[in-house]
């Protein structure tokens, strides 16, 4: 499988691929520094480990395809194309944020680019992207809706309805799960009886499985799932893949076991994709130079947050909802 | 001036509205080729087809949800929930989702969705189909609700719902969908956030809406009897809902008693008499009272919900107390 996946894609598609993963790995890496530094308010849940899902899926998308993410989002949203700067100044809560700073790490979202919001409830974003779906199809717009969702959502009775609406409906819209192994802090294992892959057939749309960590797996298999998607209607892709970091950041993880922990570092996605950089003959001064040009960027757009300003109670408030005239 | 049925004024907001906006769709259960299940959309799959008026399984949550990422992706979705106690089942994508949305993105855009349902009592539906539940969502912050009590204003505010840029939950009275009232010859939208006075009278102030709204007028029209003069205003809208229209009222009557069938405790009629308690304190000679129903589930016999419904004679007693 590798040997054609090397062969489909050409050294300047997997730079693209390697460095959009890069960026959410090194945003996230800065995020966990500046909320271990008390910048970043709340919590956030990182997706170290999980990036080549995000990246694979959206090199299959166009400007005008949407996503419903989760609450582990930052990757969604950035491989989606979210400005850092708007990115970064919501996270640190504020005026300049994307949101405003009403949002935050749970919520960000950018309408513009079809990345439709993070969500705090788990399963929320499959409904979400189920609508949107919906407004594609009426609307007669040749877009697809990606609904991402862990497998901690596998427990969720939403996921039931919204597989046999997207099926009745024949809608453009794919699902894609994001199996860490971990819902929260207790293994999916102890939670979930079935397999996705079981569960699906019964809907009557495709199922196809990845392995979330190899970024070109999941473009190939990507890109032939969501030609399906657009041409004749639902399916759902499984990507394994591993959750790096806690549940939430300072999430200390005594639940799991230090040898898990170890072994993932072999399951790196960054390390699996400079291994096909390597057989491509890209050399390490090339990829210095992509490190460097990245955190740049993103010290550039922490710089930015650091001197933003804190959002206007007033202005929030009044945004509640569009202002009645009442008299 | 023409007769209109309650339920007709709902079908033409809806026919109107379908026609004036490519963007609107209607979903529900049963909506489409059964033209739903009080009628409401009777007549629309024929008129406007199976794609616009759309039939859905029984899956309230991920409809709901629907129609949130539908409104932000460039429809305006129209979700018939069959009974209110249903809408347990969409509290998900009404209060975290929807109501959120344009306040957590920071206002890039708003959801432009409608859930119509009905409440109420009166059909010996028992306890899981005739409760009214506005007061949960009232008191969301960035949902709006409306409760017409006759047929101009189930048009007209069910047109301002769908025309506007937020969630409204358009609430319907299922004792009122049959009844007939006189309504203007061009049916118009009726704005949001405003009350009508649609009774004048200088001895006290009866504020309501939906159906309590007609028992309000039932208990008018005996206290006029007894040469006592009730005003009585039907809020329309309960989030936002018309404060200076009701002070207003009180400061001519000084009096204030609000009646609603919902369950008295923690509902509209608390809020609205902590309000007025606290800016209209100066006008009041009498304590503010609240008409609403008991603290207990809506009973099927017919015996037991006749005493459960907020009557008329309860809000007689009502204003002659606050007169004593």
């Amino acid at each position: 499988m590798t040997s054609s996946h090397r062969a489909a894609l050409g050294e300047n598609q997997m730079l693209k691929l390697y460095a959009d993963m890069l960026l959410i790995r090194r945003v996230e890496e800065r995020l966990g520094r500046l909320f271990a530094d008390g910048e970043v308010p709340g919590f956030i849940h990182l997706s170290i480990g999980q990036e080549a899902v995000p990246v694979g899926v959206m090199s299959a998308l166009t400007a005008d395809d949407t996503i419903a993410s989760t609450h582990r989002g930052h990757g969604h949203a950035i491989a989606k194309g979210m400005p850092l700067d708007g990115f970064f100044a919501e996270l640190l809560g504020c005026e300049q944020g994307l949101c405003r700073g009403r949002g935050g790490s749970m919520h960000v979202a950018d309408l513009s680019i079809g990345m439709l919001g993070a969500n705090g409830i788990v399963g929320a974003g499959l409904s979400i992207a189920l609508g949107s779906a919906l407004a594609h199809q009426r609307l007669r717009r040749n877009a697809i809706a990606v609904a991402f969702f862990g497998d901690g959502a596998l427990g969720e009775g939403l996921l039931h309805e919204c597989l046999n609406l997207a099926s009745l409906w024949r809608l453009p819209l794919l699902f894609v799960c994001e199996n860490n192994g971990w819902s929260e802090f207790s293994p999916s294992a102890g939670q979930i009886t079935f397999r996705l892959a079981d569960l699906v057939p019964a809907y009557g749309i495709p199922y196809v499985a990845s392995d979330g960590n190899d970024v070109v797996a999941v473009s190939t298999k990507a890109a032939d799932i969501v030609a399906h998607v657009r041409r004749e209607g639902p399916a759902v892709l499984e990507c394994f893949t591993t959750r790096m970091r806690g549940h939430y950041e300072g999430d200390a993880q005594k639940y799991r076991d230090p040898a898990e922990l170890e072994a993932l570092a072999a399951r790196d996605p960054i390390r699996i994709a400079k291994e096909y950089l390597r057989r491509l003959d890209v050399g390490e001064e090339r990829l210095q130079d992509l490190l460097t040009d990245i955190d740049c960027r993103i010290e550039a757009a922490v710089a930015a947050a650091r001197a933003g300003s804190a959002p206007d109670f007033e202005t929030a408030k009044a945004d509640t909802y569009t202002p009645v005239d009442l008299h | 001036m023409p007769e209109l049925r309650y339920i007709r004024a709902i079908n033409q907001a809806l026919a109107d509205a379908l026609e004036a906006d490519p963007s609107v769709i209607l979903l529900g259960e049963d909506v489409s080729a059964a033209g739903g299940a009080f009628g409401a959309t009777r007549g629309l799959r024929d008129r406007f087809g199976a794609e616009r008026v759309i039939d859905t399984p029984i899956s309230e949550a991920a409809l709901a949800g629907a129609a949130v990422g539908a409104a932000l992706s460039g429809l305006k979705p129209v979700l018939e929930i069959m009974f209110m106690d249903f809408t347990t089942l969409v509290m998900d994508a009404l209060v975290n989702q929807a109501a959120k949305a344009r306040f957590m993105f920071g206002g890039q855009r708003s959801v432009p969705l409608v859930v119509r349902t009905p409440h109420g009592g009166g059909l010996s539906a028992g306890p899981q189909h005739s409760q009214c539940l506005e007061a949960w969502f009232a008191h969301v912050p960035g949902l709006k609700v409306v409760c017409p009590a006759d047929p101009a204003s189930a048009y007209g505010l069910l047109r301002a719902a769908i025309a506007d840029p937020d969630p409204v939950i358009v609430v319907e009275n299922k004792a009122l969908y049959a009844t007939k009232a006189e309504v203007p010859e061009v049916l118009e939208p009726v704005p949001i956030g405003h009350a009508a006075v649609i009774r004048p009278g200088r001895d006290l102030t009866l504020v309501s809406y939906g159906g309590a709204v007609h028992t309000c007028m039932a208990a008018a029209g005996i206290l006029a009897n007894e040469g006592i003069e009730a005003e009585v205003v039907d809020l329309r809208s309960l989030q936002p809902w018309d404060e200076a229209t009701v002070m207003n009222s009180l400061s001519r009557t000084h009096r204030l008693i609000v009646v609603h069938e919902a369950v008295e405790a923690f509902g509209i009629g608390a809020e609205i008499a902590a309000r007025m308690a606290d800016i209209g304190f100066d006008e009041l000679d009498a304590p503010i009272l609240r008409v609403g129903a008991p603290f207990m589930p809506v009973p099927f016999s017919k015996a037991l919900e006749r005493k459960y419904l907020p009557s008329a004679d309860a809000v007689v007693q009502a204003a002659r107390k606050v007169l004593a």
